[in-house]
């Protein structure tokens, strides 16, 4: 079982080292590893999910990582009901995302490259979920990052894909930061940072202040790889990857690594009704702030972007509020309807050669009819219409949100649900019903259904969007997923739990939907009212959401910009140039005049050379001689 | 009467360095380094002398035989200095300031 456990993060790592160590060998082949090596992964993880859902919890030290005197950090694997969700779901939904990619890079000059970060990418995560202390999740946090950034770059030869790169390290770089000095806190006050010795002792050595302290320094952690408001900005640019990298590490597991680690640290938020305020606030507006984008991008990568920022936010509301089990049900779920919708963006992008504009789409449906149907899937999942998995998950969060009397992130919630199934049915009924925008587009590009190796993940994530959220009825009196996750990150209890009726609220989620998807149907595909008369009528507002809030424009001025004029005239030409460059010349200049002197003696004349000798030989003389009188 | 003959030999010294400094010709300077060296000689035969111990004495033909290899070397390279330059002249080779 030990060996079992280490097996499930040492595949990846072997096709990690098979790809990156004779790439150029295994050139065509290199898809077919990566994609055996996730396959075998997660069958090795298969048995000990298992076990953990009937009760067990597996935790096991390899090694004594780092031995530093008083305390030591070993690096062991913890296997409890909370990662087996996250091993669950970046295991199987890596898995297929590899198999979907050896389709759609098919013919790409970096084949093998792109395999290597890939499975690097799902070792680091799986270090992330499995490993059992702080430092061994920062470990996978930074690995992650890592390669988010690399595959971002992947087309490194243009130069928005490699400035985004840079944009997602460095924010993420801020959100770092957070994460270092919420870890050292735990440090300084737990004297160690496995959960083991944390979690259980919260209550006697922590206070709430403190508390409040590690739980904002490592939300800060989470805002930066989980994109909230304001550190938001890299996920958007983040879409210059490779699809099936948005869809794995921009939507489905990367992103929520914020959304586990908070569920992860739950002890400690329990302690601080403060941070878990400002996680919820941030989420709920994260969700409120990104859904607005989202309904008037045109770009279909972008506005998939912006509902992920939304539905993150969905999952910090969950774990902000204290229902965890909701907030990793979501995840759950996201992962499998978010990941499938961009796999059918990709599949889109993939026949319309790279085309990404919905101006340019239309009628789809007639072409790729696979497609089609799985994005109506996702969408009806997204939207939160019963039985697809979104509703159950979303329904859990809200609900989770009123009964923890935060009635003001309910409303928030429902009307980004809304917008949600809004912009979700305007990008479907767009891009695939209607009529052909562009005449004899569609021909010229040779537009044609997706081959199996792409259809066949989509399908299967297609099933589980439906039945994904079916863990969440009620059977027999409980929740399955919540008496599961609940094991490892129970439920904030609050003194007076409100109680509202739950067919109601499950119904009121439903129509909301509903009306979001009418509205949709109504201005898309009827158009009895047109887009072009309602933005025109909110002219204002239209320009605001089409340019995104205009945060990257103060982003650049009122932080790029100064920043660059500081480093450019202040810590280059004043710092650099005159203190540091002229405190070295300083020394030579020393030397020189110290030099200049003796040079001065060096005539070249011969007399001079004697009379200097003559000199010298009658001061040794004269002291001589008064020393032996 | 010792001092009389120390006196000629540190005069004989001093003449030789003065010149050896400030005289311009190569030559000159080399009958100057002569004039110290027989100067120093002639201290030694004088001690020796009124010591009484030859040794001294001994020690003057090896100083006369280094004189005379020396001046011989010092003639040789005078030859050169002329073949190089047509210059005895010591102001003329300043070579050791670069």
């Amino acid at each position: 079982m030990k060996t079992l456990v280490l097996l499930i993060i040492i595949w990846p790592l072997i096709g990690f080292l098979i790809n990156g160590l004779f790439g150029k060998w295994t050139k065509n082949y290199a898809g077919i590893i990566a994609a055996s090596a996730l396959g075998l992964s997660f069958l090795s993880a298969v048995y000990p999910i298992w076990q953990v859902i009937l009760g067990n919890i597996y935790d096991y030290v390899y090694f004594t990582w780092m031995p530093l005197g008083k305390f030591s950090v070993p690096f062991g694997l913890r296997i409890d009901s909370l990662s087996a969700v996250m091993l669950f779901v970046v295991t199987f939904v890596s898995w297929m995302i590899h198999i979907y990619s050896n389709g759609y890079m098919k013919g790409d000059p970096g084949y093998a490259r792109y395999f290597t970060y890939l499975n690097l990418f799902v070792f680091s995560m799986l270090l992330l979920i499995l490993g059992d202390s702080y430092l061994l999740m920062f470990v996978g946090w930074e690995g992650v990052g890592l390669c988010s950034y690399l595959l971002i770059g992947f087309w490194y030869d243009k130069k928005t894909a490699s400035d985004a790169g840079e944009k997602a390290f460095v924010v993420n770089r801020i959100g770092d930061a957070g994460f270092i000095i919420g870890v050292l806190f735990i440090l300084f006050n737990f004297h160690s940072v496995t959960y083991a010795d944390v979690f259980p002792f919260v209550h006697q050595v922590l206070t709430p202040e403190t508390a409040t302290i590690i739980g904002l320094a490592l939300f800060l952690g989470a805002m930066g790889k989980s994109a909230q408001f304001p550190l938001y900005i890299w996920l958007t640019d983040a879409m210059e990857g490779p699809t099936p990298v948005s869809s794995l590490i921009h939507a489905a597991t990367m992103v929520t690594a914020g959304v586990y680690m908070v569920a992860r640290s739950n002890a400690i938020y329990d302690m601080s009704p403060i941070a878990m305020e400002v996680v919820a606030s941030v989420g709920a507006f994260t969700a409120f702030y990104a859904a607005t984008m989202a309904l008037t991008h045109k770009d279909i990568k972008r506005i998939l972007a912006y509902s992920t920022l939304s539905q993150l936010g969905y999952m910090f509301i969950g774990v902000g509020v204290g229902v965890y089990w909701a907030g990793i049900f979501h995840l759950m779920t996201h992962a499998f309807f978010k990941g499938l919708l961009f796999l059918g963006a990709g599949a889109v992008m993939h026949s319309m050669r790279g085309l990404l504009s919905t101006d340019l789409m239309g009628g789809l449906k007639k072409k790729m009819p696979q497609t089609a149907i799985l994005m109506v899937i996702a969408s009806l999942a997204i939207a939160g219409i019963p039985p697809f998995a979104g509703f159950f998950s979303k329904d859990a969060i809200l609900a989770g949100a009123l009964e923890m009397g935060h009635p003001i992130i309910w409303i928030v919630g429902e009307v980004t649900a809304f917008m949600t199934a809004f912009y979700m049915f305007r990008f479907v009924f767009t891009v695939f019903y209607g009529e052909e925008k562009v005449p004899n587009l569609y021909h010229e590009l040779h537009v044609h259904e997706a081959p199996k190796v792409m259809t066949i993940p989509m399908w299967v994530l297609g099933v589980l969007s439906i039945i994904g959220g079916w863990v969440g009825l009620h059977v027999s009196g409980e929740i399955p997923i919540e008496a599961f996750i609940a094991r490892t990150a129970p439920t904030l209890e609050v003194a007076n739990e409100a109680h509202y009726s739950e067919a109601f609220l499950m119904g009121f989620s439903a129509c909301v939907g509903l009306l979001g998807i009418f509205t949709a149907w109504v201005i898309y595909i009827k158009k009895w009212i047109t887009a072009e008369s309602i933005a025109n009528t909110f002219k204002p507002i239209y320009t605001l959401l089409a340019n995104t809030y205009y945060v990257d424009e103060f982003v650049y001025f009122f932080i790029v910009k100064p920043f660059w004029w500081v480093s450019e005239f202040f810590l280059w030409k004043i710092v650099d140039v005159k203190i540091i460059d002229g405190g070295v010349d300083l020394f030579g200049w020393i030397s020189k005049r110290i030099g200049w002197l003796f040079r001065t003696l060096q005539t070249g004349f011969v007399s001079h050379y004697a009379y200097w000798i003559s000199i010298g030989v009658m001061l040794l003389t004269g002291w001589y001689l008064v020393r032996i009188i | 009467m010792l001092a009389a003959y120390m006196f000629v030999s540190v005069l004989l010294f001093a003449i030789g360095a003065t010149g050896a400094m400030i005289r311009r010709n190569f030559l000159i300077v080399l009958m100057s380094l002569e004039l110290m060296i027989n100067g120093a000689g002639m201290a030694l035969i004088v001690m020796s002398y009124f010591t009484g111990n030859i040794s001294g004495q001994v020690m003057f033909l090896f100083v006369a035989a280094v004189a005379a290899s020396e001046t011989a070397v010092g003639l040789a390279i005078a030859a050169m200095m002329y073949k190089n330059k047509k210059s005895v002249d010591i102001n003329d080779y300043t070579t050791l300031k670069k």
